[in-house]
C-alpha cells in the first residue's frame, strides 16, 4: 500500500511539473519553471502564473474529484459501472452551472456558479441513488443513468438555445466534453472550498464501505449508520463533481477508468481504494489534459473526448463483462 | 396509406404552384427584378442601400437587431424573414437573394420552386466591399446606384487613411479567444486605421483560436475586444480573464461593435474611424 501510494504521488508531481511546461506558446521548461517561481513584471511570469499554473491546480482538483467519486459510488452501489460522468450526476451538474450563467447568477456572486452546479449534482445523485436502490442492479443503474443523462443534456441545450446571446449555442460542446483550457485563479478559487469539502466528507467513508462489502445488514451490525453513509457520499459526490463541473464541464469515464485499473492493486478493498482513486484520477486529467496540448495544440481540443477515448472502451469491456447480469 | 396519398398530392400541389411561378416572372419585360427578398444579414444591408423605392419586400430577422445590424433602423420598413422557404415563397418574390452560408436545403427548396436565387459571398476585405456593391447593383438593375455609393465609399476611405500616422501593434481577441488575421475583413480595418496585427507575427493570417498564452507573449501595444452581448455567455468570459484585463491595463484598448465589423458595407468606415480615435490616442501619447 506504502509503495503504491508513493509511486501514484511520484508520477502526480511529475505530470504536474510536465503540465506546467506544456503549452501553445513555446517556452523551454526551465525558462517557463523559472518565471513560475521567480518572477517579474514579464509576460512570461504572466503566462505561468494566471495560464498554466491554474491550469495544472485545476487538473489535479478535477481529476482528483471524479476519481475519488468514481470509487465512493462504486463502493457504495457495489457496482463497477456507477461513475459521476455515466450515470448522469455530470450532465445534471453541467445543467445547473448553465442556468447559472445566464440568469446572472453566476456574474453577481463568486459562488453562484458552483452552487447552481453543486445543487445540480445533488439532483443528479439522489435520482440514481433513489432510483437504482441500495443495492441496483447494472441494469437499473445504467438505465437510471441514461434518462438522466439524457433529460439533463436536452434541458442544458435548451437554455443554451433559448439564450439570447448568440456565442451560447455553441457552448453546449464545452458542457458536454469538458475543458481546462483557459481557466485562471478565479477558477480555482471558486471550485476548492467545494472540492476540499467533497474530499474530506468522501475520505469519511472508507470503513463503512469497506464494512458495507460484507452485506448491509453485516455493516448495520458493525455500528456502520448506513443513513449517514447515504447522505455523507451523497453531499460529498455532489460537491465535487458540482466544483469540478461547474468550471471544467463534465469530463467522463475517469472515475470508471481509474479505480477499475487500481481495484487489484489495493485489494478490492473500497477504503483504500477512495485515496489511490483521487491520486490515480488527478494522474488521468494532469496526462489528458498534457494530451490535447500536446496532439492538437491549435484545435482547442476537449478533454472529455481524450477520457472518452481512453473509457469508453473500458466500458464496453466491463459490460461484457457483467453482461450475465444483464441477461 | 392515406397519409402518404395525401403528401403526394402535396408535392405535386407544390410542383404545379413551382412551375407556374416561374413563367409569371420570366414574362416581366424589365429584366430588374420587383419583388426582392433577401435572407441573409449582410446581402439585406447591401440590398437596402442599393434597392430602388419598392423594390425590395424583405429583410432577413437579423436586420431588425441593433447589435449585429447597422440599418437596424431602415428594415423595420421591409417585412421580416427568418429564412424559411414556406415563408418566403408565400411572399411570392421574382428573386431572393442569399448569402453562401445560407442554408443549402432552403436555396435547393426555393429553386426547385421556380424562384431564382442570388448567392453573395461574405466579404474577406475592403476590396470585396465594393466587389459586393458592385454584384447588388447588377443583381438588382441598380448599377448606377451601386457605383455612386462606391464612389462615395473610396472618398471616405481615402480621407480616413490620408495623414496616417507611424503604425501601432495590435491584435483582436473575440469570444472564445477567436482572432481575425490580415486575410479578414475586420484584419483589413485594422490595417486601414494604422495598425499592424499581432496575430499574423503568430501565423495567424486568416483568424483563428489564439491562445491566451501566445496573445500575452504577442505583448501587442493596443488590444481590441468584441462588445458584450446581452445575457452573459462563458465564451465571453475570457475576456474577464487575468491575463486579458493586464493586457487592457495601463494601455489603449479598443471595443468594437459586431453590426460595423461583420458585414462588408460601407459602414465599415465607421468601424474605421473609431479605430483611429484609438490610434491617435496612443500615438499622440
Amino acid at each position: 500500500m506504502g509503495r503504491l501510494v508513493i509511486a501514484l504521488s511520484a508520477a502526480t508531481c511529475a505530470l504536474f511539473v510536465a503540465a506546467l511546461t506544456v503549452g501553445p506558446a513555446q517556452i523551454g521548461p526551465g525558462e517557463s519553471l523559472r518565471a513560475l517561481i521567480a518572477g517579474d513584471s514579464g509576460p512570461l511570469t504572466l503566462v505561468m502564473r494566471e495560464i498554466r499554473l491554474p491550469r495544472a491546480i485545476l487538473a489535479v482538483l478535477v481529476g482528483g474529484s471524479l476519481g475519488l467519486a468514481g470509487a465512493a459510488m462504486q463502493g457504495y452501489l457495489r457496482n463497477p459501472l456507477a461513475e459521476p460522468g455515466l450515470i448522469g450526476v455530470s450532465g445534471s451538474a453541467a445543467l445547473g452551472a448553465v442556468l447559472a450563467i445566464p440568469t446572472g447568477l453566476a456574474a453577481s456572486f463568486a459562488l453562484g456558479l458552483p452552487l447552481m452546479a453543486l445543487g445540480g449534482a445533488l439532483l443528479g445523485v439522489v435520482l440514481v441513488v433513489a432510483l437504482a436502490g441500495p443495492r441496483g442492479s447494472s441494469l437499473t443503474l445504467i438505465l437510471a443513468g441514461i434518462a438522466i443523462s439524457a433529460l439533463a443534456a436536452a434541458l442544458t441545450s435548451l437554455v443554451l438555445n433559448l439564450s439570447p446571446n448568440p456565442f451560447a449555442a455553441n457552448e453546449i460542446v464545452f458542457w458536454m466534453m469538458g475543458s481546462l483550457a483557459d481557466r485562471s485563479m478565479l477558477h480555482v478559487g471558486i471550485a476548492l472550498p467545494f472540492v476540499l469539502a467533497g474530499w474530506v466528507a468522501l475520505g469519511t467513508l472508507g470503513r463503512g464501505l469497506d464494512a458495507l462489502t460484507l452485506g448491509e445488514d453485516a455493516a448495520g451490525a458493525m455500528g456502520i449508520g448506513l443513513t449517514r453513509l447515504r447522505l455523507t457520499l451523497i453531499f460529498g459526490t455532489a460537491s465535487v463533481i458540482g466544483a469540478s463541473t461547474a468550471v471544467a464541464g463534465a469530463i467522463g469515464f475517469v472515475g470508471l477508468v481509474v479505480p477499475h485499473i487500481l481495484r487489484p492493486l489495493v485489494g478490492a478493498q473500497p477504503s483504500r481504494l477512495l485515496w489511490a482513486s483521487a491520486l490515480g484520477g488527478a494522474i488521468m486529467v494532469l496526462a489528458a489534459d498534457i494530451a490535447v496540448r500536446v496532439i492538437l495544440p491549435d484545435r482547442d481540443l476537449k478533454l472529455g473526448v481524450v477520457t472518452a477515448l481512453v473509457g469508453a472502451p473500458l466500458f464496453l469491456h466491463l459490460i461484457y463483462k457483467t453482461r450475465r447480469e444483464f441477461g | 396509406m392515406s397519409g402518404s396519398m395525401r403528401g403526394f398530392r402535396f408535392l405535386i400541389l407544390m410542383c404545379l404552384a413551382g412551375a407556374l411561378a416561374v413563367p409569371a416572372s420570366a414574362d416581366t419585360p424589365d429584366p430588374s427584378p420587383r419583388r426582392v427578398v433577401s435572407m441573409n444579414l449582410c446581402t439585406d444591408q447591401l440590398a437596402m442601400l442599393v434597392a430602388g423605392p419598392d423594390q425590395l419586400i424583405s429583410v432577413s430577422y437579423l436586420a431588425y437587431d441593433p447589435r449585429g445590424s447597422a440599418m437596424a433602423e431602415e428594415a423595420r420598413a421591409y417585412r421580416m424573414n427568418r429564412g424559411l422557404a414556406e415563408e418566403i415563397y408565400l411572399m411570392q418574390p421574382d428573386l431572393v437573394i442569399a448569402g453562401s452560408f445560407s442554408t443549402r436545403a432552403t436555396v435547393d427548396m426555393l429553386r426547385r420552386l421556380g424562384i431564382p436565387v442570388a448567392i453573395f459571398d461574405p466579404a474577406y476585405s475592403l476590396d470585396d466591399v465594393r466587389t459586393r456593391l458592385r454584384e447588388m447593383g447588377d443583381t438588382l438593375g441598380r448599377a448606377n446606384a451601386a457605383e455612386a455609393l462606391i464612389a462615395d465609399f473610396d472618398a471616405q476611405l481615402e480621407a480616413l487613411r490620408a495623414g496616417s500616422a507611424a503604425r501601432l501593434r495590435a491584435a483582436i481577441y473575440y469570444a472564445n479567444g477567436y482572432t481575425s488575421g490580415d486575410r479578414t475583413l475586420a484584419g483589413q480595418i485594422l490595417d486601414a486605421a494604422g495598425f499592424d496585427n499581432a496575430a499574423v507575427e503568430a501565423g495567424f493570417a486568416a483568424g483563428g483560436i489564439l491562445p491566451l498564452e501566445v496573445l500575452a507573449l504577442l505583448d501587442p501595444s493596443v488590444l481590441i475586444t468584441g462588445r458584450r452581448y446581452p445575457a452573459a455567455s462563458r465564451s465571453e468570459a475570457i475576456l474577464d480573464h487575468p491575463v486579458v484585463q493586464f493586457l487592457r491595463e495601463g494601455r489603449a484598448s479598443g471595443t468594437f461593435a459586431d453590426r460595423d465589423w461583420v458585414c462588408g458595407t460601407p459602414y465599415v468606415l465607421r468601424a474605421i474611424a473609431e479605430l483611429r480615435d484609438v490610434h491617435q490616442s496612443v500615438a499622440g501619447e
